[in-house]
């Protein structure tokens, strides 16, 4: 009589466990910036990743549990995140981890993910597992090695028989990560580099590195800059000038993406031809619509209004996260991993497919020159045509104007 | 390396306007720390609040460098609220005033910056001013008006403060509070009342040293950590207190970040500047107007 209790108190327990862990909610954690340097797209993209959230919730959650995104800000400050990310592991319990936004809050974390063997969404870094070789990192930004960066820049400068090049980057990993992209790829292409500057991060001025500029007559100016520093870079060139041989400025300028940013420079933004991952006039299925809802939000938060550049591409974390538990039912990292490999990714931002190394097999980095902007107008940049699509080729939508002082006009 | 004569001269002139500038965001903490001994690591911060203060002012209409003069006297008032805090809390006291300010003063600007990013988000502000954004050809040359103006300024408030303290009762008092407060005690004079005044006129230099800030470059509530090493490096390289020694520190810091700057790189900048520090310290530990 005492073996069917048992085995009835056996089944009872299990099915007990089984629906408590259904009520948990699936924990997601992440460490993003909300303030510092990065704080101002950290903040854009930790509401589109509440958002997905949201959106996956209303649909009944993932394995149905409900998801839960546990976030801290990491102050743009890579000290902090080795601690932020073992507190998600080992005090928040987190199923699953989404990398800090940028490289250098993600460098010092990847050795203890890769010791732990778990699964990282990288979060717009550039370059960072490169040495380290984790293979259950998987980044959702749109470039790969250090070359897609610059790739489409050099490229459409040489269109227009540019052979001399100056450099200038922020003395930090991910800057001096891509001007070695852009050294190597102007050495292949024969091209001179006539000027080549490292500057500090807590530089107040940019006048003298203009004039430097100026006085070198270069035919493209490469610049890989921070937020703080590509605005004052940006009003300097206004300022002083970078002469009347520059084709092409830009490049590689963090922060001109950004809406704040954008309607704070203006007209002065005309010419510059940068680096995006978004801009109006690329068409992929639901990015209007989760612009739309975001743009809604986001002015109720506070937040960069138009989000192109991260808030899609954080929304499309999620999505991915998403899809592969959905097809694989599981929450094990290697699981999920090998699924994240072998597929085709399906989001908001486009079809993701992944190299070995888990960044994008084929990059998909635009260069777009800033055109006909006028002061004082955010609604501009909605529009197509305002920043219009040089790089890649199948995404073109115009065709680069030059000299840089002209198209500034 | 690209050098030429007219670049060194360029040079030059951008490191008087750039000098003058980091002295006019030293002069408040030249009063606070080099006259008044206080550790006052906020003065940054609450250039940045200043700053803030003016993008708001800008917003309605008001011109930067006007923003900058009407901030002045809530910022003196704000300025003599927090010493008698400080005083009260932590001077008055005695023992490890020292240490125990410095956490204060870092406690003050931690609250700035927690409410600068709660009040206005972390995106950078800018202010607009005709004389922003343009530049005055010389020659071959072209002057940026936003350091021009920044110069000018800095000149203004070094000129102001040199005769006030010199030409003035309280003035002079509140140099003999940093040179002998017992002795302006028996004078009859109430040493922490003319402490009081002196860090309310440090807070208000702070404050149109704020306005100078937002119209040098965009502001973000964390600027003041960039700040701090500068202007303590330009108040002890001037020999505490001496405003005439501020701007010459300035001066040493500007021109030696731009000469480097340009002709030899700009990681080496800061490093250079603060290497003349050293060597000046160690030549002449009292700062270079030091007594």
């Amino acid at each position: 009589m005492k073996l069917p209790r048992i085995l009835l108190g056996c089944v009872a327990a299990l099915l007990f466990s089984k629906a408590v862990l259904a009520q948990q909610p699936v924990k997601i954690g992440i460490g993003i910036a909300q303030t510092g340097t990065l704080g101002g797209g950290g903040k854009a993209a930790l509401l589109a990743l509440e958002m997905w959230v949201e959106d996956v919730n209303a649909k009944g959650g993932l394995l149905k549990r409900k998801v839960e995104l546990i976030s801290y800000d990491d102050q743009s400050n890579p000290a902090t995140t080795p601690g932020i990310y073992s507190k998600l592991l080992d005090v928040d319990k987190v199923d699953l981890l989404i990398a800090p936004y940028g490289t250098v809050p993600t460098a010092p974390i990847l050795p203890l993910v890769k010791e732990r063997g778990l699964l990282l969404m990288g979060n717009f870094s550039f370059q960072v597992n490169a040495k380290v070789k984790h293979d259950m990192w998987f980044n959702n930004s749109p470039w790969n090695d250090a070359s897609s960066w610059s790739d489409g820049f050099i490229k459409a400068g040489q269109k227009h028989g540019a052979k001399t090049l100056a450099i200038l980057a922020a003395d930090q990993e991910f800057a001096q990560n891509l001007a070695n992209g852009a050294r190597e790829l102007a050495k292949k292409a024969g091209l001179k580099i006539v000027y080549e500057q490292n500057y500090p991060p807590a530089t107040v001025d940019f006048s003298s590195m203009i004039r430097a500029i100026r006085a070198a007559k270069p035919d493209m100016v490469f610049v890989m800059s921070y937020p703080n520093d590509s605005v004052a870079i940006v009003r300097a060139v206004n300022e002083i000038g970078v002469g009347s041989s520059v084709k092409l400025f830009g490049g590689g300028m963090v922060g001109l993406q950004f809406t704040p940013n954008m309607v704070s420079l203006g007209s002065l933004l005309n010419g510059i031809v940068n680096y995006n991952s978004y801009v109006p006039g690329l068409n992929f299925p639901g990015i209007d619509d989760f612009l739309k809802r975001y743009s809604a939000k986001a002015t109720a938060a506070k937040v960069d209004p138009l989000g192109f550049y991260l808030p899609p591409f954080n929304y499309a974390i999620g999505q991915m996260l998403e899809q592969a538990i959905t097809a694989t039912k599981s929450l094990d990292h290697k699981v999920l991993a090998d699924y994240l490999r072998k597929n085709e990714m399906k989001t908001i931002v486009g079809p993701i497919r992944f190299g070995p190394d888990g960044e994008w097999a084929n990059a998909r980095v635009v260069q777009a020159q800033f055109r006909g902007i006028v002061d004082k107008d955010m609604e501009q940049f909605r529009m197509p045509g305002k920043q219009v699509v040089l790089f890649p080729d199948r995404y073109k939508t115009g065709d680069l104007v030059v000299p840089f002082e002209k198209a500034r006009k | 390396m690209i050098f030429s004569f007219d670049l060194l001269l360029e040079a030059v002139l951008f490191g008087v306007l750039l000098g003058c500038f980091y002295a006019a965001v030293s002069m408040g903490l030249s009063v606070s720390f080099g006259l008044l001994d206080v550790p006052h690591v906020a003065h940054p911060a609450l250039m940045v609040l200043a700053s803030y203060c003016t993008f708001l002012l800008n917003r309605m209409g008001l011109d930067p460098i006007v923003a900058g003069v009407l901030l002045m006297p809530p910022f003196f008032l704000l300025g003599m609220a927090v010493y008698r805090f400080y005083y009260e809390t932590f001077e008055k006291r005695g023992a490890e005033t020292g240490v125990r300010g410095i956490a204060f003063f870092f406690g003050v600007a931690l609250i700035i910056e927690v409410g600068l990013i709660l009040g206005f988000g972390v995106d950078q502000r800018l202010v607009e001013a005709a004389y922003i954004g343009q530049s005055m050809p010389v020659g071959e040359m072209r002057i940026p008006y936003r350091m021009l103006v920044a110069f000018g300024l800095a000149v203004l408030l070094m000129v102001a403060l040199t005769l006030y303290l010199s030409r003035t009762f309280t003035g002079r008092a509140i140099k003999a509070v940093a040179q002998d407060e017992p002795a302006l005690r028996l004078m009859g004079a109430d040493p922490v009342r003319i402490k009081q005044w002196a860090f309310g006129i440090a807070t208000a230099a702070a404050a149109l040293a704020g306005a100078m800030l937002i119209i040098v470059g965009p502001v973000e509530p964390s600027l003041d950590r960039v700040y701090i090493g500068r202007t303590f490096s330009v108040v002890v390289l001037a020999g505490l207190g001496s405003m005439t020694g501020t701007v010459a520190a300035g001066l040493v810091l500007g021109i030696s970040e731009s000469i480097v700057l340009m002709h030899f790189g700009a990681s080496w900048a800061p490093a250079v500047a603060f290497g003349l520090l050293l060597l000046v310290l160690a030549v002449r530990p009292q700062g270079l107007f030091g007594r």
